[in-house]
C-alpha cells in the first residue's frame, strides 16, 4: 500500500500520466467527433499506425518535426477520405470498412517502411520534440515536473480538446454535427448536406487520430516500430463511451487509464511485482477500464444515428 | 374561391410534374397552384402520390420531369436549402426532428452559417419566443425534443418553417398524430397564419378535415389529379367518390350481445420504459363475440398494453385470466399456446422478417408446433397453411416462395392477418391493423375481424384513428398516460368527448393503485 502512496505522491508520475494520456486525447477526440456525426472509425488503430510512421519517415528524410505533424495529419486525413467515402455516400457496413482501413492502414505501414528501409534492421532514431520550458510554471516546485515539463504536443493534445468541446457545443458547425448524429433527416430537412458534414468529420476526426500516433514516434519516443500503437486504437473507441461522447468526459476517462497504466508500470518495479506475474499488471488498465466503462456508460445518451447510414431520397 | 383570393399574388406553382420509382409512376403530370393566404388540401389515399409530390417540391426528391415555380422563380431541383431560402417549409410526417437536442437548436439548425464562431441563442430564443405567441405555438425553447410531446414536437416543426420567414407552409398528414382538440389549435394556428399572408398545403386523407380546413382541394388516385374541387361547393360524399374513384363503404359491425370473459385484466400494472408509460392499475375485461376498442393518443401506454396481451411482458403487479383462471407463467410461447392471435402494430417490424418468403412468414408463430415432427420442419404442410392464406385471404403475390419484403403493406397485412386468425383463435390483439392501408385493404381487413367476433372471438382493437374505432367497437376504453379509462358502450361517446379522455381528462388519479 505505502508503495502507491509513494508512487501516487512522486512527479514523474503525473508526468508520465499526461505523457500516456497525451495520444489517447487526440484519438479519442478524432473518434468522438466521427462518432457525434453518426459514423464509428474502427480505422482508427491503422489510422494512428499511419500517423505514426509517416510523422517520423518525414522527419527522417530531412522535414522539420512540426512538417512531421502536418504529413501525419494529412495522411490520416486521406484515410479518412476513404473511410468516409464508402461509408457514408455509399452507406457501407462502418464496421467492416473500419476494420478493412485498419488493415490497410496497418499494412500500408509496414510496406512502406521496407520499401524506404530496405536494409534496416533496426529502426532508424530521429530527434524528437523537447519538453517546452514554461517561464515561472515549469519551475515551480512539484507541480513544475508534474505537469508543467511537457512537449508541444501534449499540449496540443488539450488545445484540440478544448477546441473540439467548443465547437460541438457552441457553435453552429457543432450543431450540425450533433444533429447529422441524432437525426440526418433533420439536417436535410434544414438545408445542410448530411454527406458534407458527416465526411469532414471522419476526415477530420482521422487526421487527429493520426496526431495520435505521431506523437508516438514524433515525442514520446525517437523511433518507429511496428506494435507501437499497440491497441490504442482500440482503447479510445472505449473511451469515447466512457466519457458519453462528451469530449471533457471522455478527456477525463484518458488521464484515468494513462494513470492506471502509468501506476502498473512502477508497481511491477515494487515488491508486488516480485511476487505477481507481470502479464497481470499489463492486463490491469484495461480490466479496470472495462470495469469504469461498464459503471460509467449505463445511462450515456449515444448519438441516435449512430452507425445508420443516411440514404436520401430513400423511401 | 373568394374575390380577393381568385386576385391574390400566384405564390406557388408545380407544372406537369412527373416522378417513377421503378415501374410504379407515383406522380403523373400533376400541376398546381397555390395563391396568397389559401389553403389548399391534397386528398388522396396512401400511395396517390401526394408525399412524393411534396417531397419533391421541397427538394428531397428529384422530379423526372416538370418544373416548380416559387414566387415567379423556377426552383432548381433536389436541394431543400433552395427551397427553404425561397421560403417553403415543410413539416414532415415523420418529425424531422434531433430529440437529444433542445428546441431551441432543432429550429436554429442550419439557419446560421456553419463558419460562425458563436451562436446568437439569446436574438434566437426571443425571435421564437415572439412567433410562438403570435402563432399560438406554446412550447419551451430550451425544452429537449425527446420530453416532448407529439403535439407539441409538431409545434416544434412549424415554428422551425415560420422561423426562417416561410412564405409557404407543407403539412404532411399533420394530424394523424393529434387529439381532436389539438388538432383544433392547429387549425387555429393555420387561420391565424393564413390571415398574416401565409398560404398552406395541407395533406390529408381525411375528409372533414378537409372541408374544415382548406379553401381549394386537389384530389390524387394513384399519382394523378382526378378532381380539383372549391370545398365550399362540395360535400364529404362527392369528395370520397373522388378519392376511392367510386363508392366504397367501410363495414359497420351490429351490435351484438356479448358472451363470456375471455380475458381480464385486474389492476394491472407494468413499469414505464424510457419516455413510453406502463400499465397504471389497469383493468380490463375482454368478452367472446365483441369487439373492444382502444383509443388514444400514440405513445400512451397501448404499447404496454399490446405487449402484455402478447406475452412480451409480465404485470408487475394485479392479475391477469384466461378463461378464469388466473395466469402465473406468462410469455410469447404461452401466448401463442393459449391462443392468442396477434396482429402487431408494425408488420414490418414485429410482424414479418423482410427476407424470409411466405411460407415461412406464415408459420413464425407455429413452426415449433403445428408444422414440425420431431424436430423437423415439415415443409409441405408449411406450404400448404400458406397456399390456404394466400387464397383465403386475397394476397396477392406471385407465390408463397415471395419474400415477404416485396409485398404492399395491404398485402403483407393480409398475410399477417391470415396467420393470426387462421387458427380460429378465441382472443385477437388487433394492433392498428389498417394503419397505412388503401381504403379497399381497409374495408377487408375489417370485415374479417367482425367476421372474428360474429364467430365468437374476443377482440382487442388498438388504433389512432377515432373513426375507426368508434365504427367496429362494442365497448371502447381510452388510454392516457398509462391510464385506463372505463367502458362506455357503443354509441355513448362523441369524438369530443373521448378527444377531452384522450388529452387525459376525466381519469380519476390512479394514485392509490400505484
Amino acid at each position: 500500500m505505502s508503495d502507491i502512496i509513494d508512487i501516487l505522491i512522486s512527479a514523474s508520475f503525473w508526468a508520465a500520466v499526461i505523457r500516456i494520456a497525451t495520444p489517447l486525447i487526440f484519438a479519442t477526440m478524432g473518434e468522438l467527433i466521427c462518432e457525434r456525426a453518426g459514423v464509428l472509425n474502427l480505422g482508427i488503430e491503422g489510422i494512428m499506425v499511419i500517423g505514426a510512421f509517416t510523422g517520423w519517415m518525414a522527419v527522417y528524410q530531412g522535414m522539420p518535426l512540426w512538417g512531421g505533424v502536418a504529413t501525419a495529419m494529412a495522411a490520416g486525413m486521406l484515410f479518412g477520405l476513404l473511410h468516409s467515402t464508402l461509408t457514408v455516400p455509399f452507406g457501407l457496413s462502418q464496421h467492416v470498412v473500419g476494420l478493412g482501413v485498419t488493415l490497410l492502414a496497418t499494412a500500408t505501414a509496414s510496406f512502406a517502411y521496407r520499401l524506404m528501409l530496405p536494409e534496416v534492421t533496426s529502426p532508424p532514431k530521429i530527434e524528437p520534440f523537447q519538453p517546452l520550458d514554461l517561464p515561472v510554471l515549469s519551475d515551480l516546485p512539484f507541480l513544475g515536473e508534474a505537469i508543467f515539463q511537457q512537449t508541444a504536443l501534449t499540449w496540443a493534445a488539450f488545445a484540440v480538446a478544448a477546441l473540439t468541446a467548443f465547437t460541438l457545443y457552441r457553435t453552429p458547425l457543432g450543431l450540425a454535427l450533433r444533429a447529422a448524429g441524432e437525426n440526418p433527416a433533420a439536417v436535410e430537412a434544414q438545408g445542410l448536406s448530411v454527406t458534407a458534414l458527416r465526411m469532414g468529420a471522419v476526415i477530420v476526426g482521422s487526421g487527429l487520430m493520426a496526431l495520435g500516433g505521431a506523437f508516438l514516434t514524433l515525442s514520446a519516443f525517437s523511433s518507429f516500430f511496428f506494435e507501437m500503437v499497440n491497441g490504442r486504437g482500440w482503447v479510445c473507441v472505449a473511451l469515447v463511451v466512457f466519457g458519453a461522447w462528451k469530449p471533457g468526459k471522455a478527456v477525463l476517462g484518458a488521464i484515468l487509464f494513462a494513470a492506471f497504466d502509468a501506476l502498473q508500470i512502477r508497481l511491477q518495479q515494487t515488491d508486488l511485482g516480485a511476487v505477481l506475474p507481470y502479464q497481470l499488471f499489463l492486463a490491469a488498465p484495461y480490466i479496470l477500464s472495462i470495469l469504469a466503462l461498464i459503471l460509467m456508460s449505463r445511462r450515456a445518451e449515444v448519438p441516435a444515428a449512430l452507425m445508420l447510414p443516411y440514404n436520401k431520397g430513400e423511401r | 374561391m373568394t374575390q380577393a383570393q381568385a386576385k391574390a399574388e400566384v405564390v406557388l406553382r408545380l407544372d406537369l410534374i412527373t416522378k417513377s420509382f421503378g415501374p410504379l409512376r407515383a406522380n403523373d403530370a400533376i400541376s398546381l397552384t397555390l395563391r396568397r393566404g389559401e389553403v389548399v388540401a391534397l386528398l388522396g389515399e396512401n400511395g396517390a402520390g401526394k408525399t412524393t409530390l411534396m417531397n419533391i417540391l421541397f427538394g428531397h426528391y428529384v422530379a423526372d420531369s416538370g418544373e416548380v415555380d416559387v414566387f415567379g422563380q423556377p426552383l432548381p431541383p433536389g436541394q431543400p436549402r433552395a427551397a427553404l431560402k425561397a421560403g417553403v417549409g415543410m413539416v414532415h410526417q415523420h418529425f424531422t426532428l434531433a430529440g437529444n437536442l433542445t428546441v431551441l437548436d432543432n429550429i436554429t439548425l442550419g439557419t446560421e452559417s456553419l463558419w460562425s464562431r458563436g451562436r446568437g441563442r439569446a436574438v434566437a430564443r426571443a425571435k421564437v419566443e415572439a412567433l410562438a405567441r403570435d402563432f399560438g405555438l406554446v412550447v419551451d425553447p430550451m425544452a429537449k425534443v425527446s420530453r416532448l410531446t407529439v403535439g407539441e414536437r409538431q409545434r416544434v416543426e412549424i415554428l422551425k418553417a415560420l422561423y426562417r420567414d416561410a412564405k409557404i407552409l407543407i403539412l404532411d398528414e399533420p394530424t394523424a398524430v393529434l387529439t381532436p382538440q389539438e388538432a383544433e389549435a392547429l387549425f387555429a394556428t393555420l387561420r391565424k397564419a393564413t390571415a398574416l399572408g401565409l398560404s398552406v398545403i395541407f395533406i390529408s386523407h381525411k375528409l372533414h378535415e378537409v372541408m374544415a380546413i382548406a379553401d381549394r382541394c386537389l384530389v390524387l388516385r394513384h399519382g394523378r389529379v382526378v378532381g380539383e374541387v372549391d370545398t365550399h361547393a362540395t360535400d364529404k360524399a362527392r369528395l370520397a367518390a373522388l378519392m376511392v374513384g367510386g363508392e366504397l363503404t367501410l363495414p359497420k359491425a351490429e351490435a351484438k350481445v356479448a358472451g363470456p370473459m375471455l380475458m381480464e385484466l385486474q389492476s394491472v400494472s407494468t413499469p414505464d420504459r424510457g419516455p413510453a408509460p406502463g400499465l397504471k392499475a389497469v383493468s380490463l375485461a375482454l368478452r367472446a363475440g365483441q369487439i373492444t376498442g382502444l383509443a388514444g393518443v400514440s405513445g400512451n401506454g397501448q404499447a404496454a398494453l399490446a405487449d402484455l396481451m402478447s406475452g412480451l411482458a409480465q404485470p408487475a403487479s394485479g392479475t391477469l385470466a384466461l378463461n378464469g383462471a388466473p395466469v402465473t407463467q406468462w410469455s410469447p410461447r404461452t401466448a401463442v399456446a393459449q391462443g392468442i392471435g396477434r396482429i402487431p402494430e408494425d408488420r414490418h417490424h414485429t410482424g414479418s422478417i423482410a427476407d424470409f418468403d411466405l411460407t415461412e412468414n406464415a408459420v413464425l408463430e407455429g413452426y415449433r408446433s403445428r408444422f414440425s415432427k420431431a424436430g423437423w420442419m415439415n415443409w409441405p404442410a408449411a406450404r400448404a397453411f400458406a397456399e390456404g392464406i394466400i387464397a383465403t385471404y386475397d394476397v396477392r403475390c406471385p407465390g408463397p416462395a415471395t419474400r415477404i419484403r416485396l409485398l404492399s403493406g395491404g398485402n403483407m397485412q393480409k398475410l399477417i392477418l391470415g396467420r393470426a386468425l387462421a387458427p380460429g383463435p378465441q382472443i385477437i390483439l388487433a394492433n392498428q391493423p389498417v394503419r397505412g392501408l388503401d381504403i379497399g385493404a381497409i374495408a377487408y381487413v375489417q370485415s374479417q375481424l367482425i367476421a372474428a367476433r360474429d364467430r365468437g372471438a374476443a377482440i382487442l382493437l388498438i388504433s389512432e384513428d377515432l373513426d375507426e374505432i368508434m365504427g367496429l367497437s362494442d365497448v371502447l376504453h381510452v388510454m392516457s398516460q398509462g391510464r385506463l379509462s372505463p367502458a362506455f358502450p357503443r354509441g355513448s361517446m362523441s369524438a369530443p368527448e373521448i378527444g377531452l379522455w384522450m388529452a387525459g381528462q376525466g381519469f380519476t388519479e390512479g394514485r392509490h393503485a400505484a
